[in-house]
């Protein structure tokens, strides 16, 4: 794989992408769950098209958005958890105001959603094992991916980090064996996932991971010493999510990228020390 | 360049020597006509809100762009600290210009150099592609150190001007910046120059500081505001600089809607501009570009031009 582009350029396309339909649309929330401190929330998407695992999508809440003190603004970036018969389903964690509208929601209310957006994981070679290594609200976009795995039948093991218990109830999510460390060590293996990760990865492994920034450093650390791919979905602030504002931009080998359009899933060995 | 197939919108203008099929532009910097390809497929080209494609701003040498983070959210608006990233002038041209020629709509370069030379150079080089039909000079980024001065001196822009006209009878439409004690006497030392048209407003200068360390948030230490949080200081901007020159203008600021539009229109602008409200709906200009018709209709305020017209009128009286 050879880019050679200047800094903060399109590189070539890096992995799957679907195509979003142009604009956005609005859509019914169909459901809302609560699992541990995050809100599972549906909405139902029949005219837009199946997204691949990794990619995201733009969602805003059709009102109250903007309400009091103008904030929110901008549309949210979420990857897309699990997708279904024209169902789609977000993993939210209240973190601001936009996070906060947005696990308001309840059946019959209306979102604005523009999407599937950037390109999603790409397959892990034949014969291989993929390893997914979760962390926190970062599980959402292996959920989809291991139903996918699992559906074309290939071998997976999925590896997920916790705060503490309440959180670890992400974990459900996964229909397959899940091995989960909590920080506090109240439910799972008291740890950091990045432990797990030692611990299983295996010659012929694949990594697929997501988590927070000091998470992914430890998983690229570990993929670079023990000589394994891995490909990390991160995550930066986005205006836009279609590489218009140019803003989500994070630093790689290549110079800065822009999540939006060439990621959010970035090759592990397209990052260097101090990304984060 | 490919031109839309001739269809009445009953918006059309004449821009600067630019036969457009409406009134609704979008601001550089707020539209990657590439990328959005990339993302929504050949819907992003064949249904182009735009009537005319403004470009991301090409400087002489590439550019990496400010250090990350480069976004803030404000109440009803966006700080942005981009830093101009583009891929130089020779970049563009073999690059991006192919691809963006291949617009339904003239194509507006944007160019933006650090010194008088740089822009002789760029404004020498662009225009000579027949692919493009407008240039756009961006004297006003106010995330560039250097890249302020021009746009807020007005013996800077005569200067420009002097460099640039005689390079080329394209239109030069010039970019204003907010950030001056008064917008009036850059903008009248662009028209006496020789400039085609203005745009404006460029971002308002603005920080945010970080709820965690209490230092500024953005990489670059300052940005610039933008979206509706910054309307009302833009139509001002416009109906000031409309009153001082004969210039035709393209209006910018927190466009979000039809009426936002006609309320530029009506402070002098014969074009504006969506930018911010992009990022919030990629077929922003497009509803924009509706709901102006329907504005115009239900007002009486007849077509575009004539409402533009009727505001200069009004405000050269005053």
């Amino acid at each position: 794989m050879s880019v050679e582009l200047e800094p903060g350029l399109s590189a070539p396309e890096q992995g799957p992408r679907t195509l979003a339909p142009f604009g956005r649309r609005l859509c019914r929330v169909v459901a809302n769950e609560r699992i541990g401190p995050y809100d599972l929330v549906a909405v139902e998407d029949e005219s837009g098209p199946a997204p691949l695992a990794g990619q995201f999508y733009m969602l805003a809440a059709a009102r109250a958005w903007g309400g009091d003190g103008g904030r929110p603004h901008l549309g949210r970036a979420f990857s897309v958890c699990r997708a279904r018969d024209g169902r789609l389903e977000f993993l939210l964690e209240a973190i601001g105001p936009g996070t906060e509208r947005l696990g308001h929601m309840a059946p019959g209310d209306d979102a604005w959603l523009v999407g599937p957006l950037g390109i999603g994981f790409r397959d892990p070679a034949p014969g291989g094992r993929a390893l997914l290594v979760g962390g926190g609200i970062g599980v959402a976009p292996l959920v989809i991916w291991a139903d996918a795995l699992q559906a074309r039948g290939m071998p997976a093991l999925t590896l997920l980090g916790f705060r503490s218990a309440p959180y670890a109830e992400a974990a459900r999510l996964f229909e397959g064996e899940t091995a989960v460390a909590t920080d506090d060590g109240s439910t799972g293996r008291q740890g950091l996932v990045t432990d797990l990760l030692e611990e299983r990865l295996a010659p012929g492994d694949e990594v697929f991971a997501c988590g927070p920034p000091p998470m992914l450093e430890a998983v690229r650390r570990i993929c670079a010493a023990r000589a394994v791919p891995g490909q990390l979905a991160l995550e930066a602030g986005m205006a836009c999510g279609f590489g218009a504002c140019f803003g989500c931009v994070v630093r790689t080998r290549h110079g800065y990228r822009r999540l939006c359009v060439d990621g959010p899933v970035v090759a592990a060995a397209d990052l260097e020390e101090g990304w984060e | 360049m490919t031109l839309a197939p001739p269809r009445s919108t009953g918006l059309e203008v004449d821009f600067a020597g630019l036969r457009l099929a409406h009134p609704v532009l979008n601001g550089s910097g707020t539209w990657d006509a590439i990328a959005a390809i990339r993302t929504f497929g050949a819907a992003a080209r064949e249904e182009l809100p735009f009537a005319a494609f403004v470009s991301k701003t090409i400087t002489l040498a590439p550019r990496g762009g400010n250090p990350p983070p480069r976004l803030w959210e404000t109440p009803a608006g966006l700080i942005n600290s981009i830093g101009l990233p583009n891929k130089g002038l020779e970049g563009f041209l073999a690059h991006d210009l192919p691809e963006l020629a291949g617009l339904p709509v003239p194509l507006i370069v944007s160019v933006a150099g650090f010194s008088l030379e740089e822009f002789g150079t760029l404004v020498e080089a662009v225009a000579a592609r027949p692919e493009v039909a407008a240039l756009e000079l961006n004297v006003s980024c106010p995330n560039v150190k250097s890249g302020c001065v021009i746009g807020s001196e007005r013996e800077e822009m005569a200067a420009l001007m002097r460099c640039v006209r005689g390079l080329t009878s394209k239109p030069l439409i010039v970019k204003l910046t907010p950030n001056v004690s008064d917008v009036a006497p850059v903008a009248v030392a662009a028209e006496e120059g020789g400039a085609d048209a203005l745009s404006l407003i460029n971002t308002l200068r603005a920080t945010a500081i970080s709820p965690r360390s209490g230092e500024p948030w953005l990489g670059a230490g300052q940005g610039g505001l933008s979206g509706p949080a910054v309307r009302a200081v833009a139509l001002a901007l416009t109906a000031q600089v409309a009153a001082r020159t004969r210039l035709p203008i393209v209006g910018m600021g927190g466009i979000q809607t039809g009426r936002d539009a006609l309320d530029f229109i009506q402070a002098g602008a014969s074009c504006v501009a969506v930018g911010t409200e992009s990022f919030r709906d990629p077929g922003a200009a497009a509803r924009v570009r509706r709901e102006l018709g329907q504005e115009l209709h239900a007002r009486g305020a007849g077509s575009p031009p004539q409402a533009t017209s009727l505001a200069r009128e009004r405000l050269h009286r005053a």
